[in-house]
């Protein structure tokens, strides 16, 4: 761990996105790509201010694909790479997310969702990209993704995403939403040397035939350009030197499997979520900005008698399925609140329905977060 | 805990969340307090629906939304027609009478101000009527102190510009009339 070398700090009240631009500063971020897009447009633009009198870089691409494409290259060219964006920018992304598993380039990405699909409603938040940033490129492998529920955690989770990008060598994706990305809030940015930062670890024998750059389930230094090591990287099945190998079965299994194991063999380290339902006869299961209203439902709840606790899941991939199954073996009910059609639903019921009764609630219109007397509506159904 | 609700609303342009962002810096920056503000807009430049809601609290604000807001501040007819029957039992309005002309008769804490021709006439900013609005606020209710208000609005205007939104901000205040 290193110290930050900048804070902005002080007690602000101010945007989510700015919150995250700040956070990226604050996390070393001396790079990034994007291309506007409503609600995600004031972290580029306050970015392309800012970035400069860091030392940073503020790429303006053409689009959303060579965004993505830029900060693969910048991570591999040594920055600490961010590029930010809403659903339709993430869709384009897809592919070059792969690319970036595949080459185990770490690299944040911020996703301000709205309301789709398509283009749906730009200004209106809604958790409908949870699974497609998980799944959406093709092949089989593991994502990291953080939920935060407020402004300041707009910042302490863009600054969480660069460490855990850096420490195991992935993309990872901060999943905020166009309600508190527009939300005004305080927010406490610490001095910098109170926010820690983990450092990329680089190699020093320049022949890659004589180091281990990929594959590796411990992380492997990454051989960043420019510090003349020499170095292969390709998208395609590789080696655990990068070299290209396309007929040995072994290689092919190590290539798609060791990445994921690098993640789910970290699971404990990644995973981070929190409980507060000891002796409750239900928990509201939820993630991002929701748990905000779950946590005012429970307080209704609990005044009137009813014993109703919270889980909220702030990583939600890897997906917390520990959490999840605790949460079963303890409590009769799990009620899961989403905002969208229940995409973690069938996710949360394949790890709790052998041991709890799981039921889903949407919000009464999808865009804006539950209103808690809703949910209290519900958990009295439940308990009835 | 205490946990006001504040719904503001007008048209594009009229400076609504500009209002509303000033409230909650007064809040959180100068009184100590917590603020959670949200907005929205409709995707014209001018003319079109704009609103902002503000929660002051005490403690840090668990839910982020207004439903039934405790104070309405209106700068249009529409901000009535959108609005003004989801203002709490007992919840008072404070319209701007140059652009309002009819409000419901469920609404019964009525506060009126010439917030447009103040700022048009008197002091020669027509874009000022938002904090001749916040003027006439400060005088209705407790939200946020005077003090902080003024400050924020001072750190938030162009420079160059404190000493007019100054005049616009006590007009409002001086001139508010009603409940």
């Amino acid at each position: 761990m290193i110290k930050a070398r900048t804070a902005l700090a002080g007690t602000h009240f101010d945007m989510g996105n700015w919150a995250c631009a700040e956070g990226a500063i604050a996390a070393g971020c001396n790079f990034v790509a994007g291309y506007p897009i409503t609600p995600a447009s004031e972290v580029a633009n306050y970015m392309a201010k800012r970035l400069p009198q860091v030392g940073g870089i503020f790429l303006q691409t053409e689009d959303e694909i060579a965004a993505i494409c830029s900060v693969i290259g910048a991570s591999w060219a040594g920055c600490r790479a961010l590029t930010v964006t809403s659903g339709p920018g993430i869709s384009l992304m897809q592919e070059n997310i792969g690319f970036a598993v595949s080459t185990e380039t770490p690299i944040v990405i911020i996703d301000v969702q709205r309301l789709g699909p398509s283009t749906g409603v730009p200004s209106i938040g809604m958790a409908g990209d949870i699974v497609q940033v998980a799944r959406g490129s093709h092949g089989d492998y593991q994502i990291i993704a953080l939920c935060p529920e407020s402004p300041q955690e707009m910042f302490d989770l863009t600054i969480r995403a660069f460490n855990i990008a850096e420490t195991y060598r992935v993309p990872v994706f901060l999943m905020a939403d166009g309600f508190i990305g527009h939300m005004r809030e305080q927010i406490i940015i610490p001095p910098a040397d109170q926010i820690d930062l983990v450092e990329r670890r680089v190699p020093t024998v320049a022949d890659p035939m004589k180091r281990q750059d990929f594959l590796d389930i411990g992380v492997a230094p990454m051989p960043v350009f420019g510090k003349g090591l020499q170095a292969h990287v390709t998208s395609s099945c590789h080696d655990e030197h990068g070299m290209r190998n396309l007929t040995e079965p072994a290689v092919m299994h190590r290539y798609v499997m060791n990445p994921i194991q690098k993640i789910l063999t970290h699971r404990d380290q990644i995973v981070e979520v929190r409980e507060d339902y000891v002796n409750a006869d239900l928990v509201l299961v939820t993630y991002g900005t929701v748990s905000r209203s779950a946590r005012a439902a429970a307080r209704l709840a609990r005044n009137q008698g009813l014993r109703v606790g919270t889980l909220r899941l702030i990583t939600c991939w890897p997906f917390p399925e520990e959490a999840i199954r605790k949460a079963a073996s303890r409590v009769n009910n799990l009620l899961v609140l989403e905002n969208n059609s229940g995409q973690l639903y069938p996710y949360i019921r394949a790890e709790a329905a052998h041991a709890s009764r799981v039921e889903f609630l949407g919000p009464q219109f999808l865009g804006q977060i539950h209103d808690p007397n809703a949910i209290l509506e519900k958990v009295k159904e439940m308990l009835a | 805990m205490t946990r006001t609700e504040l719904t503001i609303a007008g048209l594009g342009g009229q400076g609504s969340i500009l209002a509303g962002m000033m409230l909650g810096k007064a809040a959180v920056a100068y009184d100590g307090k917590f603020a959670t503000h949200t907005q929205a807009y409709s995707s014209e430049l001018r003319g079109g629906f704009a609103a902002a809601w503000v929660i002051i609290a005490d403690e840090p604000v668990e839910y982020p939304r207004v439903i039934h807001p405790d104070i309405l501040v209106a700068q249009a007819q529409d901000s009535i027609d959108r609005f003004a029957s989801s203002l709490k039992p007992g919840g008072i309005l404070i319209m701007d009478t140059d652009m309002i002309s009819n409000i419901p008769e469920s609404v019964n804490g009525v506060f009126r101000i010439p917030a447009t021709s103040i700022a048009r006439n008197e002091v020669n900013e027509p874009v000022t009527a938002n904090i001749v609005m916040l003027g006439a606020l400060c005088k209705c209710t407790d939200l946020v102190s005077r003090i902080a208000l003024e400050a924020a609005i001072q750190e938030m205007v162009p420079k160059g510009k404190t000493e007019k939104n100054m005049d616009a901000f006590r007009l409002g205040y001086e001139r508010v009339k009603g409940a």
